[in-house]
């Protein structure tokens, strides 16, 4: 079954656009919150990373902060 | 009789690259374009793609392009290097680099490499304030990226270190999202552009705190406070956000034999080429007279026909 992710970003950070190009072009869906202007969503992302950079990843409850693709391909089996 | 023994090389059955490139922004990326145009046998190293072009917001000084998002231009920078299937190792930090003979040896944090020629494009990054508590609230109230994280301190008192155009600008774009923003600028005046100085004075919600410098920063697990002191003494400011502001410094510090001038930048000749044979440099990490994205690629290819005469002078390769 596919899993479930979530991408928490802003429109200007380059490390968001790349995480997700990345999962773009690896055909993986995911949903998209922008937390610049989501702020249940922003409070949502630093209370499951207990941090405050963007972007955050989850995937299926496994948290990622940054761009950290090897992390992501392994969760992802890609 | 004796045997010869087989080099440390050989035992190892370590491929020696023509070329390793250290970087992949405008400089490195060009310099990839063209070594693969050339058909050397290299490798490219690098913590990110597009380096401070991806953070760039609007470019339009790019010949081509009239206007281009940071992201964008990065984006087919990064198309045009997939389109020769160059060997890229992303994420990966290069730590030491060293000459023995005529082989430089290429340690990073995940592996070691062999190459004849090296290119230094690993560009520039910000600049680290150097006081207490910058390292432990990093992300956790400290960003040295306003546009990526600002968003993020809606209605939240934060202070912008630094008095130039980018912490002009990140003071601007918070002055649209935080409640108060504490300009903490060490020198006795702002030093940016008319323009936005002006939108800064007007703004309602910025105190400039001119001839200060921050001494800590403190808090639970978020930023809380941050300790700022003047010729009167010290005091402390209840802020939640902490924006870096105050400039870049060169990626430079792997090349440790490598001849710098004082801002740390690696000094090159006309070809690119630093104090040490084979060895060259490109883009904002060297001392090239003006940093810009048209620059630093110019620079790239040059570096990159510069390796290639190398290797041919030499009679390395094929």
């Amino acid at each position: 079954m596919a899993k479930s992710i979530i991408v928490y970003s802003t429109p200007a950070c380059p490390w968001c656009i790349r995480v997700k190009q990345f999962l773009k072009e690896n055909n993986i869906l995911f949903l998209d919150w922008d937390v610049s202007v989501d702020k249940v969503a922003a409070d949502e992302m630093v209370k499951k990373s207990g941090q405050m950079g963007v972007p955050v990843l989850d995937i299926d409850g496994e948290i990622i902060v940054g761009f950290d693709k090897d992390k992501i391909k392994q969760l992802l089996n890609l | 009789m004796k045997t010869r023994e087989p080099s440390p090389l050989f035992k190892l059955n370590m491929q020696i690259y023509d070329l390793i490139i250290i970087g992949a922004g405008p400089a490195g990326i060009t310099a990839s374009v063209y070594a693969a145009r050339k058909k050397l046998n290299f490798l490219v190293i690098s913590l990110d793609i597009g380096g401070q072009t991806a953070w760039s917001g609007e470019i339009e000084n790019y010949t081509g392009y009239q206007f281009i998002t940071g992201p964008d231009l990065t984006q087919k920078f990064e198309e045009h290097l997939r389109k020769y299937g160059i060997a890229l190792k992303e994420n990966e930090e290069v730590l030491e680099i060293a000459k023995s003979g005529e082989i430089i040896s290429v340690n990073t944090n995940k592996g070691n490499y062999q190459s004849r020629t090296v290119i230094i494009a690993s560009g520039k990054k910000s600049r680290e304030l150097g006081v207490p508590g910058e390292k432990e609230f990093k992300n956790h109230g400290l960003t040295y990226c306003a546009t990526c994280d600002g968003p993020l301190f809606s209605g939240k008192v934060v202070a912008v270190i630094g008095g130039g155009n980018s912490a002009l600008d990140a003071a601007l774009q918070l002055t649209k999202i935080a409640k108060h923003i504490y300009i903490i600028n060490i020198t006795e005046q702002l030093a940016g552009d008319q323009i936005m100085l002006e939108k800064i004075k007007q703004a309602e919600n910025v105190t400039i705190l001119n001839s200060h410098q921050i001494t800590a920063i403190s808090g639970d697990r978020f930023v809380r406070a941050i300790k700022i002191k003047n010729k009167d003494g010290q005091k402390e400011l209840a802020v939640e956000g902490v924006f870096v502001e105050i400039g870049l410094i060169p990626n430079s510090s792997f090349a440790k034999n490598v001849e710098k001038n004082t801002k740390n930048e690696i000094n090159i000749d006309l070809a690119n080429q630093t104090n040490i044979p084979g060895v060259f440099a490109a883009g904002d990490v060297s001392n090239v007279l003006e940093k810009q994205i048209i620059i630093a690629a110019g620079e790239g290819s040059k570096a990159a026909l510069s390796a290639f005469r190398y290797l041919a002078r030499k009679n390395f390769g094929k």
